[in-house]
């Protein structure tokens, strides 16, 4: 990797704010910029010098560990310096604006934003409020793009680098997921067909719009699929009941070990977490040999250095106002 | 003094009277004038209206004030600036106010305001229940007395069926009429947009149209039984016109309205996130939007009111989900309803001028909307063919939240006249009631609205 952060090809977004937006070509962009960070994570000297100098900011407004960790550790891997804003830290809790938040991040010199937030679209408007890159790493029901991008990465690592015609179904609460929107648009992109499955309540049929199989018979769901992704029931998001109780979600939708065996021998199951064992998941399935979970995450750290780097090389070269000698 | 006037060449347009010819109009003592004595012809005031249309002011009995309490988004002076821009002579305005307009003397406030400050007509509405909350009664007797023209809970609907009922049979005692904001809260939770395919996309919390269709069955079984009037506020999904559809034909008295953006607008609008798109009853599908139209040339739909909803920049410059509902439509009604309805060839402009003026003065029992010899003069003319661009620096609401700033309309009002004052040159508001010739709301710079959005 060149330090000086030569342009790659195909990628000239300052912004990730969302994969439906991504062409094919920008997704295996990522993929190819992941692999050669991925081959680095072995060694024991693991910083690469790449975003020396930078200074990336972590928004996080809603409670995460996974995506915030591997956002912190992507960028500490580039050399950048790291500062990681909790939402109940924050002046927002003092009543001051997101748009204020994001303005004083810029004015305090930071090269790049990375946002978690409950407000579907809020990547989305920081992006066009602000000047320095803007990276969502999960906005409400929206969008969690790299996510989905690290979920792909994974599935190239089992199945190989063409996922067409890989069979994919996510189950669970798709309504309320931003991972199940990120991962429709990338898988499609990238040929596999998804099929999403759950109860009806958190399934409704207009998903179909997006060119996805939908079903509400598990079994049917799982005997064809390559990969089955699960999702979290997100209670936080829900206001008004959509199924009795979490004991019948598990009763007619938890994996379990005889449903398991519906799946095809090499199937595999992953799950972007956290995890609810004994819920959407049996707590030996987790931890068995088909799970790739944990592999999921570790490519988290991977997939977030391309996109950090990718995006930053796409910034302009002074991309805040306020510090440009320009005259 | 009110001015005489021989408002010359100009093509009259008047839906009430049938009235569609090119001719001189004159207005003399505040009204309506069949002809003009020699004395008085020779002291007029001459306005060239050639090529221009001549209509009755318009009519919106929709509209959101702010005074008292939310001032720092619009006031009753303001207001009357932006519908006098607009060609909008006579509106009716909601009493979700701070403290709500559940008693007389909240009423008697705000029309000592308008005696003072507006330079159009304007009528209060009050609450149906204490502080719209949807659990007791508010005094209607006394509303009536203090002279609302109508009582609404607008921007929240009676989910309480026996008050609803005991409501309109109360109400109608006073010949007034219900308006009703058709919302099940329950199946709205949360919500912040049209559920379909785009709340889907956008992964924004749907509103689903069952909502409004329910009320809207519940307001016509009511007005069934009571034979009240209740009267059904900015109409947005294609089921419920189905239903007033439905209604209509069995004598049932139900009246309703539509908005400009419900005609214009889709909720495809809200792929970026605009908060300027966002109101409550939610922009709907393009089915709905067709549905809509429908109705309205069917005759389902009685009329257009804009639900003028202000805030401002800072409360609409937030994320989605925390932004309020609604966007200011004054000044472009006229010009949004002629791209949505004339301009693209669904009706012509006396139909049109029908659904903005006579017809929805009917629903509020306002003898206004028509140029009939001896009516107020209250008369908007405007260029239907004219192209301009709206900018939020030139309008006159204390509040810039439209979709249209920046957009190319087409139809421009021209002149306002209330009671044969001018109000409105169009340019500038030009009533002796406003102190100096040009009229800005003070404090505000004409800095263009922030760009980020």
């Amino acid at each position: 990797m060149n330090a000086a952060l030569s342009p790659v090809a195909h990628w000239t977004r300052k912004d990730l704010v969302g994969i439906e937006e991504l062409s094919r070509e920008e997704i295996e962009c990522v993929f190819t910029t992941a692999e050669q960070f991925k081959a680095t994570l072995g060694r024991t000297v693991k910083k690469l010098p790449s975003l020396r100098g930078r200074t990336i900011v972590n928004l996080f407004l809603e409670p995460s560990t996974r995506t915030r960790v591997a956002f912190e550790i992507a960028a500490s891997r580039l050399s950048a310096d790291v500062i990681t804003i909790a939402g109940t830290s924050s002046s927002i809790v003092k009543g001051e604006t997101l748009r204020d938040t994001a303005l004083n991040i810029q004015a305090l010199n930071a090269d790049m934003l990375v946002l978690r937030h409950s407000a579907a679209g809020s990547a989305n408007y920081l992006a066009k409020m602000i000047n320095i890159p803007v990276i969502n790493a999960g906005d409400g029901a929206h969008e969690h793009p790299t996510q989905a991008l690290l979920d792909a990465f994974t599935l190239r690592e089992k199945f190989g680098r063409d996922l067409k015609g890989l069979k994919v179904t996510i189950l669970g609460d798709i309504l309320f997921s931003r991972v199940a929107r990120s991962n429709i648009w990338c898988l499609q992109k990238l040929g596999a067909e998804v099929t999403l499955a759950g109860p009806a309540t958190l399934v409704p049929p207009l998903f179909a719009r997006f060119g996805v199989r939908i079903s509400h018979d598990l079994k049917e769901a799982l005997h064809e699929a390559d990969a089955v992704m699960l999702l979290r029931i997100q209670h936080e998001r829900q206001t008004s009941t959509h199924f009795p109780s979490l004991g019948e979600y598990t009763s007619m939708f938890g994996l379990n070990r005889l449903r398991a065996t519906w799946l095809k021998p090499n199937a595999i199951i992953m799950h972007p977490g956290p995890i609810n064992r004994g819920v959407e998941i049996d707590s030996e399935l987790a931890d068995s040999g088909r799970s790739v979970i944990l592999e999921q995450v570790t490519n988290g750290i991977a997939v977030r250095m391309a996109v950090l780097y990718l995006c930053a090389a796409a910034a302009p070269a002074a991309p805040n106002p306020t510090f440009s000698t320009a005259p | 003094m009110s001015d005489t006037l021989v408002i010359q060449g100009g093509r009259i347009i008047d839906p009430a009277n049938g009235r569609d010819e090119v001719a001189d109009l004159f207005v003399a003592d505040q009204k309506i004038a069949g002809s003009l004595t020699a004395a008085q012809r020779k002291n007029a005031r001459v306005v060239d209206a050639r090529g221009l249309v001549v209509a009755p002011g318009l009519v919106d009995v929709h509209v959101h004030l702010r005074e008292p309490g939310q001032t720092h988004k619009e006031n009753i002076e303001t207001g009357s600036w932006a519908a006098a821009a607009g060609g909008i002579t006579t509106m009716v305005c909601m009493p979700n106010t701070v403290p709500a307009c559940d008693n007389a003397g909240t009423i008697q406030l705000i029309n000592d305001v308008i005696q003072q400050k507006a330079v159009v007509n304007i009528h209060p509405t009050g609450c149906i229940t204490i502080g719209r909350a949807g659990e007791k009664l508010a005094p209607i007797g006394s509303l009536a007395r203090a002279g609302v023209k109508a009582i609404t809970d607008d921007g929240t609907c009676v989910q309480n069926n026996e008050i609803m009922r005991r409501a309109v049979e109360y109400a109608a005692m006073f010949n007034l009429v219900v308006m009703d904001h058709c919302q099940d809260d329950h199946l709205t939770d949360g919500a912040v947009m049209h559920e379909g395919e785009w709340s889907l996309r956008l992964g924004l919390r749907g509103w689903p149209s069952a909502a409004e269709d329910i009320i809207v069955a519940r307001n016509v079984i009511l007005s069934a039984h009571t034979g009240a009037h209740i009267h059904l506020q900015h109409i947005s999904s294609a089921y419920s016109v189905d239903v007033i559809r439905r209604a209509r034909p069995r004598g049932i008295k139900i009246t309703s309205e539509v908005t400009p953006h419900h005609l214009a607008l889709t909720d495809v609008c809200l792929r970026d996130y605009n908060t300027n798109f966002k109101m409550n009853p939610p922009l709907r599908a393009e089915e709905d939007r067709q549905a809509l139209i429908e109705g309205l040339l069917d005759g389902t739909i009685d009329i257009i009111a804009t639900d003028h909803a202000p805030h401002t920049d800072y409360e609409k410059d937030v994320e989605f989900d925390y932004a309020p509902f609604g966007i200011i439509g004054l000044e472009t009604s006229l010009a949004v309803c002629l791209e949505a309805l004339y301009h693209s060839g669904r009706c012509d402009l006396s139909f049109l001028l029908a659904r903005m003026t006579h017809k929805p003065a009917a629903i509020v029992r306002l003898d206004k909307g028509t140029l009939s010899e001896g009516a107020d003069a209250d008369i908007c003319i405007f260029d239907p063919d004219e192209r301009w661009v709206p900018e939020a620096a030139n309008s006159f609401s204390r509040s810039r939240n439209s979709p249209w700033h920046g957009q190319p309309l087409r139809g421009r009002v021209k002149h306002t006249f209330v009671a044969g004052h001018q109000v409105f040159d169009g340019e500038k508001i030009t009533s002796p009631k406003a102190p100096g010739q040009e009229i800005r709301p003070s404090g505000m710079s004409k800095a263009p609205f922030r760009e980020s959005r």
